[in-house]
């Protein structure tokens, strides 16, 4: 099977979630975008990693980042449910309080 | 059918997507898709379990005409194996398929017939469910995660199966979430499972470096065959066994299993007959040998046979039969009997009476959903959906007949009476402890078998003798005007105006006479007394398996466990039935017997122990530890340093700061503040903005980059 197929499929959901990240208000939404982004870097990691049989590196890799993912959006939703009892609003153009 | 046997788990898993995805749309909300696709489930278990009897008289037959005479039992059956690569990953291949033999086909029938009772009578029991489609759809993935472990080709299979189960049980034990108590249940089976679940990882990967597979077959074969190092397969055994403990309610992990109560009627039923906790078991009897060679059992009963399996199995039986005496709460009375019962195949499977514990499985699984249906049917049309034996029942015998005799047959199958289905499978375990020179742990199991027999006759004395308690009594104090408002209340509140206790309809009590029957004469599958040992013929495996010596049946023996049994149910009924004033009350008089009771009432203090002392002593010293660490050590260092510090500062204040760094400062200061100023109007404090910015210029660098090194 080509690799293309998997790039394409990657760039696709880095794109999402690029989008997401920049565009979207809900902070919650922005955390699911990130996750987007980081499973397309694991699909690229596996996809890369089929190139070199018997070597699982990629795919370790691909499971480190989910790992990672998983603490991350534990912490991002202790972070937005703060903000919400703080602000009772997670619309992250309201917080601009590092505002220079 | 043998070979395909893969299908039936997977109609099921269908069934679930299918109600999920379809269920609100469909004239019985999405029930149908479940009730058919766990009935055809069901018949193409049957077609399994006839296929496989064909296959086995087969081989048995053609095995005589080979060999001499009495060499029957040594033909070779092998089991049917199936499998597909499921994923491969570093050289290492992941199957998915069934690996059919007479314990799976065994499980197979159970866990569909019961499942098929549940489904019918959740029909009727969760009619109007607000969350009824989600109801069956947990329900169809809950017995494809059973049917996935039973029919598992290999170990990781089987964790799949494990796991769907413990997902399926958290969902419906906490399926009414809205009540606080509910959803802690829930959490707490989620989690008291997940402690053992650790321990199924662990052995399974133990298992797998010491046999270089994860194939269940490869796995007996190779441990039976002694390839592998006694001090590996004891560290895999005790592993799994932790996952055994945990997920099969032994103790100490059992506390989970009577919150579980807190689940709709039917789904009792099915965690503990047919799913859930028989996992556990199934495990045990599936990885047998690892088991046998690794806690050496059958081989060191010289030293009074103390392994660990049998060990946990025994303490499990009479801890939780003692508890069973003080709960009011019927579902509770009947989940102690079940971890009881469970602790009866551990202590069997741990003494090495390898069949008569699989037996006991299948026995337990009709009448044990016998009588957790039947709990459902009282508190669906006797009790105004309350359990609670004391407050709302008593006396039911004359409304709800169907419902009190088959209840009697569950009863008198539990506590081990013939000739229904109990008493085979309950003696045989016990006979077996005897002859194997496991003589402590036959004691333990007639003492259970007394408690048992106890504890069942209190529970059906005061659900369906005496005067109904139900309905008024809550009102008595109000007379008859509050009398008139309470039974519009009550016609108000159901729809079907059951203000007097009646019977359940057919869609309830079809589920309990079929299963009753079947209490009844499942027994005779494997009747030592009349030489009948069909249930030994078709189930017990032949081939990569430690030996297995049926002791001789006494009737003797039997008598002596029969004996015991009736005792406990004469006294019982003695001691509940009549006014023995003397008796009745002793637990408040009496101060050693008050404080057995809230001994057992508090569970021995074991959910005190998780909750109060482990979890609290864990976060708890630690805490106060990291205070004093922070009190004491680094707040005297700071100050120690701050001092020292505070000294040098003044001098290099008067010397230094104001001279030198100052006149620096304020001319950097005002070079800063002037580029600042251009700055000023990025720094917005919006982070998407920010992040635009950082992505395009990485993506402008990165360009350059691509350019350049091009």
């Amino acid at each position: 099977m080509p690799i293309n197929a998997f790039l394409l499929l990657a760039a696709f959901l880095f794109c999402t979630g690029l989008y997401g990240v920049l565009a979207r208000r809900n902070a919650v939404l922005v955390l699911m975008s990130v996750e987007l982004i980081l499973n397309a870097v694991n699909i690229n990691l596996v996809a890369f990693g089929t190139r070199f049989q018997g070597d699982v590196t990629g795919q370790v890799f691909a499971l480190f980042v989910i790992a990672i993912a998983a603490a991350e959006v534990g912490v991002g939703l202790a972070i937005v449910l703060l903000i919400h009892r703080n602000k009772s609003s997670i619309n992250v153009d309201e917080l601009d309080s590092m505002k220079g | 059918m043998l070979n395909h046997a893969w299908i039936i788990p997977l109609i099921p898993a269908v069934s679930f997507f299918l109600i999920i995805g379809l269920g609100k749309k469909m004239p019985m909300k999405g029930s149908e898709i479940g009730l058919v696709s766990i009935f055809t489930s069901l018949v193409l278990a049957l077609i399994t379990a006839v296929q496989w009897i064909n296959h086995t008289n087969a081989a048995v037959t053609g095995g005589e005409a080979g060999a001499s005479d009495g060499a029957a039992h040594e033909a070779i059956v092998k089991p049917v194996i199936k499998v597909f690569t499921w994923w491969q990953s570093g050289g290492v291949k992941f199957g998915w398929g069934s690996h059919i033999d007479g314990l799976a086909v065994a499980l197979l029938v159970v866990v569909t017939i019961i499942s098929s009772c549940v489904h019918v009578f959740s029909l009727e029991y969760l009619r109007g469910d607000r969350r009824y489609t989600h109801y069956f759809a947990a329900l169809s993935l809950f017995t494809a995660g059973m049917l996935n472990l039973v029919v598992a080709e290999n170990t990781i299979q089987l964790l799949l199966g494990w796991e769907i189960m413990g997902l399926c049980s958290f969902m419906l034990i906490g399926h009414w979430w809205e009540e606080e108590a509910n959803s802690r249940a829930a959490l707490k089976a989620f989690f008291t499972t997940r402690t053992g679940d650790i321990g199924l990882l662990v052995g399974i990967s133990i298992v797998y470096f010491a046999t270089k597979s994860f194939s269940i077959e490869t796995i007996n074969q190779t441990v039976t065959d002694g390839k592998v190092s006694h001090l590996v397969i004891l560290m895999g055994a005790i592993a799994l066994f932790i996952a055994v403990i945990g997920k099969s309610g032994q103790f100490p992990l059992h506390t989970w299993l009577p919150d579980a109560m807190a689940g709709p009627t039917p789904v009792s039923a099915l965690i503990h007959a047919a799913t859930m906790v028989v996992a556990g078991v199934y495990l045990v009897a599936r990885l047998y040998p690892v088991f046998v060679s690794g806690f050496s059992i059958g081989t060191n009963v010289t030293i009074g046979g103390l392994n660990p399996m049998a060990l946990i199995g025994g303490i499990t039986i009479v801890i939780a039969a003692g508890l069973a005496f003080v709960q009011n709460d019927i579902k509770k009375v009947l989940a102690y009997s079940t971890v009881s019962q469970l602790g009866y195949m551990i202590m069997g499977l741990g003494v090495g009476a390898w069949t008569p514990a699989v037996f006991h499985i299948f026995t337990h699984a009709f009448f044990k959903a016998l009588l957790f249906l039947g709990a459902g049917s009282i508190a669906h049309s006797g009790s105004h959906h309350s359990f609670d034996m004391k407050e709302s029942m008593g006396g039911l015998r004359k409304y709800m007949p169907i419902t009190f005799w088959t209840f009697i047959v569950g009863t008198l199958a539990l506590s081990g009476i013939f000739p229904f289905a109990g008493f085979f499978s309950k003696d045989e375990i016990l006979a077996f402890a005897g002859h194997h020179g496991y003589h402590s742990f036959m004691y333990i199991g007639l003492v259970g078998a007394f408690m048992t027999a106890a504890y069942m006759t209190r529970c059906v004395w005061l659900t369906f003798f005496g005067e109904y308690r139900g309905g008024h009594a809550a009102h008595d104090d109000h007379h008859t005007v509050a009398l008139v408002a309470h039974d519009a209340d009550v016609h108000a509140d159901h729809h079907d105006a059951h203000a007097e206790p009646h019977e359940s309809p057919w869609l309830i009590t079809g589920p309990l006479i079929l299963l009753a029957v079947l209490a009844t004469v499942v027994g005779f599958l494997n009747a030592a007394p009349f030489k009948i040992e069909k249930f030994t013929e078709w189930v017990q495996p032949r081939i990569a398996f430690p030996e297995i010596s049926v002791p001789d049946f006494s009737w003797l023996e039997a008598g002596e466990s029969l004996a015991i049994a009736m005792a406990g149910i004469l006294i019982a009924a003695a001691l509940w039935s009549k006014d023995l004033g003397r008796l009745r009350g002793l637990t408040k008089r009496n101060k050693l017997a008050h404080a057995g009771y809230t001994f057992l009432w508090n569970k021995y203090y074991l959910d005190h122990l998780y909750e109060g002392i482990i979890v609290a002593g864990i976060t708890g010293p630690i805490a106060r530890g990291a205070y004093w660490i922070n009190q004491k050590l680094i707040d005297g260092t700071v100050n120690g340093v701050g001092i020292g510090a505070r000294e040098a500062g003044k001098w290099v204040y008067k010397n230094i700061d104001q001279k030198i760094v100052d006149g620096a400062v304020n001319g950097a200061g005002m070079a800063a503040s002037e580029t600042g100023g251009l700055l000023r109007g990025l720094q917005t404090g919006k982070v998407q903005q920010y992040g635009a910015l950082l992505f395009g210029s990485s993506a402008i660098i990165g360009l350059i980059f691509v350019i350049v090194i091009k």
